[in-house]
């Protein structure tokens, strides 16, 4: 057969290498007991690392008593319920409507989008903001680009505004800005978290230097992370020796992408086209600061302003009962886990969920499903 | 009346012919069931197998059949003509039943379907009969309207004999298992062909009769072969998870061991879908016990369908009826495709 080396794909083998990986989770045993107390519970925020995580078994490689909890890191999951309500109603009110594909079946109050387009309404899925913006050049008629996604991706809906898209074409902004969202989950009582992993992709665009004023106020160590499963597990290496010598500080594991200053001119493109307000992310709470919004010089572009978007409707439908019992917001600020769900992989599963969790490929519940769930295999053969 | 469970579909979904849980689950509520009091002598419906085996004086009939509705017929590395004759012919083969006595072959077209295509198709089942020492000894046509048919459906019927059935349920802990080449082939080709993915290299499926391939494992491991399945719908990871859960085995997977080609890797990541759950219709995966493995995979490498087999597997005593997937650098259960990855791939 072929032998390994000759294979293109084993470039990237070098951020997957098996006996790397061991000698760092042994790295993390010797850390944890050097800590000398469990569990040493450490947050993530990106639906990214869970996937990674998940991939690759790694919770199995975990020494026992660290704690690797998913935080509010899947945008799709953390859209709230109005504000899929107010795409539920314009798509209702015969506007076009482009989005993610796993925005389909995040439930709203009373609907999803996918019941409205069952129902009639015009909803395409597309893969990026650009893919909007095309489709509006092949009609008439109004497209509205219901936007998702943390900065990373508010950045690509900021360049495609700022480059002249067709008249009428508009965005509802339901993007997200992580770093005040991490001040909630530390600010909570009884948290349980003494370190953040933050996530690479997003910190290429804000720099490493956007957590120094988080790790000051509340004195919890940031570690910037890559994807890999090396970079994961060098990342909590990090983020363990921070908590055991007490100096809490940033540190970038992810030099190969990340610098301090981050993107500068995608910096420039986002704020110049959003800027922060506060409100409700799905299940976890009001975040001041938490949202992207359009400034009022894009009104033009801006959905919220172009159209009339009475959600009163929908309120007089009572939710499905099934979702009274969906405890999303829990696993989404970090204090459950899906298996503490009464509905997980029995009434709530891919092919029919309950909860945004399982709907979107970033939600923990999705992920844990998709993988297997988490036994525990460390003791395995 | 029957309980239902609050998972029973009221209507057939396309997930329900994707080869994984929701399939065997409608087969198991509604046609299983019906016959289940007319116990057959020897492997019959309830057993879920490849196909059935029934016990004539001290040989067994083994029976298998099979539709076949890929789109397009036509796409590299075969046709549904080919299709048609090795999916029945390995069906066969992974009962232990490698020397085929007869197959049937019905066929329905659509209105206006082409001539030159169905003899295209045709020639493709002469073929592949004659690679596989397999004949057609009586068949069906049927035409229907415009409209009322995709084209063309195959339908196909093996009988074959054989001294020993070799089950999908005879794994032991300690046995090794033994994947018998690249894993992924048929689906991403068919995949690509359909997205237009222009992807270097050349994505060709597997697509082959492998009674050959068999005879010689069967000879090598000389009544140590445990069990057999063949990767279809589902993939690789739908197969071991059945035969873990019918032999009632945990089985530990080697990722790292599993030969996937540079090109279907790429385009898994590309697609975001894991080789694991592709389906294949040119492989086998074979129970073997741990004595008899290395000369097993030594008869299958010398074989040409062989040559990149590899032992990518081992079962174990705990974690019964799952599949622990050893990445490398941690582990996982595999878990099986869920819904329809992509209909129509057979």
């Amino acid at each position: 057969m072929l032998p390994r080396s000759a294979d293109p794909a084993a470039g990237e083998l070098k951020f997957r290498d098996p006996p790397t990986a061991r000698a760092l989770t042994g790295a993390l045993a010797r850390l944890l007991a050097q800590i000398g107390r469990a569990p040493v519970a450490v947050m993530h925020v990106c639906g990214s690392h869970e996937q990674a995580i998940a991939k690759f078994g790694l919770r199995a490689v975990f020494p026992r008593g660290l704690d690797v909890i998913m935080g509010p890191g899947c945008p799709v999951c953390v859209t709230d319920c109005p504000e899929v309500d107010e795409a539920v109603v314009l798509a209702g009110q015969g506007v076009r409507i482009a989005t993610y594909g796993d925005m389909l079946r995040v439930p709203g109050t009373a609907k999803s989008l996918a019941d409205a387009q069952a129902e009639g309404a015009r909803v395409h899925v597309v893969y990026s903001v650009a893919q909007a913006a095309e489709l509006a050049r092949t009609t008439a008629e109004e497209v509205v680009f219901f936007a998702t996604g943390f900065e990373t991706t508010a950045v690509a809906t900021a360049a495609v505004i700022l480059r002249d898209p067709p008249g009428n074409f508009s965005v509802l902004s339901a993007h997200k800005y992580i770093p005040p969202v991490m001040e909630i989950v530390a600010e909570m009582p009884g948290t349980r978290v003494e370190g953040f992993l933050a996530a690479g992709h997003a910190a290429t665009i804000t720099g490493w230097g956007i957590f120094e004023r988080f790790v000051d106020r509340h004195r919890i160590p940031v570690v910037v992370a890559g994807f890999e499963p090396l970079d994961i597990l060098a990342g909590l290496v990090k983020l363990l020796e921070v908590i055991h010598d007490g100096r809490p500080r940033v540190e970038n594991m992810y030099p190969r992408c990340v610098t301090r200053d981050g993107n500068r001119r995608a910096q420039e493109q986002l704020w110049k086209v959003f800027r922060p307000m506060g409100g409700r992310w799905r299940g976890i709470a009001h975040v001041p600061n938490g949202n992207l919004r359009l400034r009022d010089e894009w009104a033009h572009v801006d959905a919220r302003r172009r159209f009339r978007i009475d959600v009163s409707g929908l309120w007089d439908e009572a939710p499905p009962s099934l979702a009274q019992h969906c405890i999303c917001g829990d696993i989404m600020a970090g204090i459950a886990s899906p298996t503490d769900c009464a509905l997980y992989g029995k009434e709530c599963i891919p092919d029919a969920p309950v909860g945004a969790c399982m709907v979107s490929s970033e939600g923990t519940c999705k992920i844990w499903h998709q993988y297997g769930g988490h036994p525990d295999l460390r003791s395995v053969g | 009346m029957r309980t239902r469970g609050p998972l029973v579909d009221e209507r057939v979904s396309m997930k329900h012919g994707a080869g994984g849980r929701a399939m065997r689950a409608l087969i198991r509520q509604v046609f299983a069931e019906g016959f289940a009091q007319a116990p057959v002598d020897g492997i019959g419906l309830d057993a879920m197998d490849d196909g059935a085996a029934l016990r004539l004086g001290d040989q067994w009939l083994v029976v298998t059949t099979d539709s076949h509705v890929v789109h397009p017929i036509f796409f590299p590395g075969g046709d549904i003509g080919r299709l048609a004759v090795a999916g029945t012919v390995n069906d066969l083969a992974m009962m232990g039943a490698t020397e085929v006595l007869a197959l049937t072959c019905a066929v329905i077209l659509e209105e206006g379907f082409s001539r030159a295509d169905l003899e295209r198709v045709q020639k493709s089942i002469r073929d592949t009969c004659q690679e596989a020492g397999a004949t057609i000894v009586t068949g069906d046509t049927k035409v229907m309207g415009k409209g009322e048919l995709d084209g063309i459906v195959l339908n196909t019927t093996g009988i074959a004999l054989t001294g020993r059935v070799v089950p999908d349920s005879g794994l032991l802990p300690g046995d090794r298992i033994i994947v018998t080449g690249t894993v992924g082939d048929h689906g991403f080709a068919i995949l690509a062909l359909r997205r237009g993915l222009e992807l270097e290299g050349d994505l060709r499926s597997d697509v082959a009769p492998l009674n050959d391939l068999v005879r010689r494992a069967l000879a090598a491991a000389d009544g140590a072969l445990s069990a057999m399945k063949d990767p279809t719908r589902g993939g690789l990871a739908s197969a071991l998870s059945e035969m873990a859960q019918k032999s009632g085995v945990g089985l530990i997977l080697e990722e790292g061991k599993v030969p996937v080609r540079p090109v279907v890797r790429a385009a898994g990541e590309l697609l975001g879908i894991d080789p694991l759950h592709v389906a294949n219709e040119g492989k086998a995966v074979l129970g073997v016990r741990p004595e008899a493995a290395e000369r097993v995979l030594a008869a299958l490498r010398a074989h040409p369908q062989g040559r990149e087999a590899e032992i990518v597997g081992t079962c174990i005593a705990e974690h019964a009826g799952s599949v622990i997937l050893d990445t490398g650098v941690g582990r996982r259960l595999l878990s099986e495709p869920e819904g329809e990855l992509l209909p129509r791939i057979c």
